[in-house]
């Protein structure tokens, strides 16, 4: 085994024994990227030749990350590098600061690599294919996208060419790529990892989470990165337990709805096969399952568009050509006339249609017929999952209704586009912890991931749950051949 | 249908982002495909429930009103596209 091919948890223990240091790990890595990274595009801005982390200088080998390398979603702000959020409008912005998650990984002994992973510009989209550094490839087949928008960080765990990575979720930007590229993806309970520092879209709705190759190693990263911060106003502030002491192997007992929304027509007949088959198998393992409903599971998208573009425009009304990033060099007339064409010329074509979006439904005479009334039925797709929780443990569903589609297929229409998101989006609305771990394969050979949801504040249910099936079955050892 | 092509100038300007001609008019198809569907949510009754527009029981989050460290000029304006001593520079504000 090369060290790039392994978990967190394993490069830990071989670190422990002194097998292995930070440094050779790094020159794994970067081997691997070399020999891969120009069939998957994963990396952004990326120079091999300085290809670097950045060291923390912490001899303390008892630290639970250390000398582990971290790949960072291009919207999480690291000190110093490059932060562009994969658009132009943010191009050669350097943070002046480090997001609480970078300091919590630095304090951890990870060392953060300075290039950043490719996603859709600020976050807008479902298949990397909205980045201004062209789409990341899905590892498993080239043609294919990665899922997004954290494609870039999903296919370089998949790919070997990063430990683990960290992204963000706003409605299934870590989860729908996990799937598409067989790993395992976790959008924590919102409030629990602190989003300051994280560049943001939809600020009730956004999370930052982890991306890795099994469920340990998500449970190790959600170790170090949760936790309450003062510098977040809805972080909360609660004790963090030890996720590993959730990694039980056994579901016995354990009440599992299946919500029948997701078993919907339209859904591919292999992915409704073999999500079935892990439930099966759960269901061997000595867990039990009943249908549910959620019967508001329609309204989420229509809700999350409006939600989701509402408050984009408000947190993009920042990138104007005055304090960082670009601006348009066409215009000095006016400040309206900079503003104007700044915004017009930086953003990409994603990026105008939700600020357009959501400036639409936050404007007089349409505010209270689309804004309000989404806010309104969001609080009744929440109730819907209060109602299941009552009587269940956990939730399981397809991640997505198919798997990884081709590159270009829906890039022309960008309804059909958000529609794919349509299993992930429900678990931001009502705040819910969602897990995504790869629970079998199509025949081409791309994976399938499977989503389990619980209570806010019980990731510990989505590890249990995940680590005995996991345990049980051979998928995550599954590598793509690049 | 709300989205004409005057509403979508409109609400462009409001965005303050100046569209080409061409994009003014893919963006405005889209957009009124995208709101019809949205439309759905008229199924919904939604008498007597409450806005949710965060999940959590928090209101009001607010520290002590003591001073603490803020980011030094010279780091705040290292991203500036221009700037003049401390400040950021922009066209005329005032004729």
């Amino acid at each position: 085994m090369e060290l790039y091919e392994l978990t967190c948890h394993e490069l830990l223990s071989k670190i422990n024994e002194e097998k292995t240091s930070s440094q050779q790990i790094i020159r794994s890595l970067k081997d691997r990227i070399e020999l891969t990274e120009s069939k998957v595009n994963a990396y952004v801005r990326l120079n091999i030749n300085d290809f670097t982390c950045e060291h923390t200088h912490n001899a303390n080998s008892a630290l639970s990350l250390q000398g582990i390398p971290a790949s960072i979603k291009d919207n999480i702000c690291t000190e110093g590098i490059n932060t562009e959020c994969c658009s132009r409008i943010l191009g050669g912005f350097k943070p002046p600061y480090d997001a609480t998650v970078i300091q919590k990984l630095k304090d951890a002994g990870a060392s953060i690599i300075k290039t950043k992973t490719n996603m859709d510009e600020f976050a807008f989209g479902s298949s990397t294919e909205n980045s201004c550094f062209g789409p990341t490839h899905n590892p498993w087949q080239q043609d294919c996208v990665p899922g997004g928008s954290s494609g870039g960080s999903a296919a370089a765990v998949a790919a070997d060419e990063a430990v683990f990575a960290l992204g963000s979720d706003t409605g299934g930007s870590i989860r729908q790529p996990a799937a598409f590229c067989g790993i395992v993806g976790l959008k924590p309970t919102y409030g629990s990892v602190s989003r300051y520092g994280l560049i943001a879209f939809a600020s009730s709705l956004d999370q930052i989470g982890p991306l890795t190759k099994d469920v340990r190693d998500c449970a190790l990263v959600m170790n170090v990165i949760s936790g309450y911060d003062s510098k977040d106003s809805t972080s909360v502030n609660r004790i963090v337990p030890d996720y590993t002491q959730a990694l039980i192997n056994d579901v016995t007992g354990i009440r599992i709805g299946i919500p029948q929304e997701y078993f919907i027509e339209g859904i591919d007949p292999e992915v409704k096969e073999i999500v079935e088959a892990a439930i099966a198998k759960l269901t061997l393992l000595g867990a039990i399952h009943k249908p549910v409903s959620l019967p508001h599971t329609e309204y989420a998208v229509p809700v999350y568009y409006l939600i989701a573009t509402a408050e984009a425009s408000s947190n993009l009304a920042r990138y104007d050509g005055v304090q960082y990033g670009f601006r348009s060099c066409q215009s000095r007339q006016s400040l309206l006339d900079m503003y104007k064409k700044t915004r017009g010329e930086g953003f990409g074509e994603e990026a105008k249609r939700r600020i357009l979006l959501g400036t639409f439904a936050l404007s007089h005479g349409y505010y209270d017929a689309y804004y309000l009334r989404a806010l309104k039925v969001r609080t009744r797709i929440k109730e819907d999952f209060d109602a299941v929780f009552k009587d269940f443990d956990c939730i399981i569903t397809p991640t997505t209704p198919t798997p990884a589609f081709g590159i270009g297929e829906k890039s022309k229409n960008p309804l059909q586009m958000y529609l794919s998101d349509i299993f992930t989006i429900s678990p931001n609305l009502a705040g819910i912890p969602a897990i995504s771990i790869p629970c079998g394969f199509t025949k081409k050979g791309l994976p399938v991931g499977l989503q389990i949801l619980a209570q806010t504040f019980n990731e510990e249910m989505l590890f249990k749950v995940a680590y005995t099936f996991e345990q049980n079955t051979p998928w995550h050892l599954k590598k793509p051949k690049l | 249908m709300p989205f004409s092509l005057d509403t979508v100038k409109y609400v462009a300007h409001l965005a303050r982002i100046e569209l080409k001609a061409q994009e003014l008019e893919i963006i405005s198809n889209q957009l009124q495909d995208i709101v019809a569907f949205i439309d759905m949510l008229r199924e919904v009754d939604i008498n007597a429930i409450n806005p949710t527009s965060h999940i959590l029981p928090l209101q009001n989050v607010l520290r002590e009103d003591t001073l603490v460290e803020s980011l030094p000029i010279e780091k705040a304006l290292g991203n500036a596209p221009e700037r003049k001593g401390s400040f950021f520079g922009v066209p005329k504000v005032i004729e």
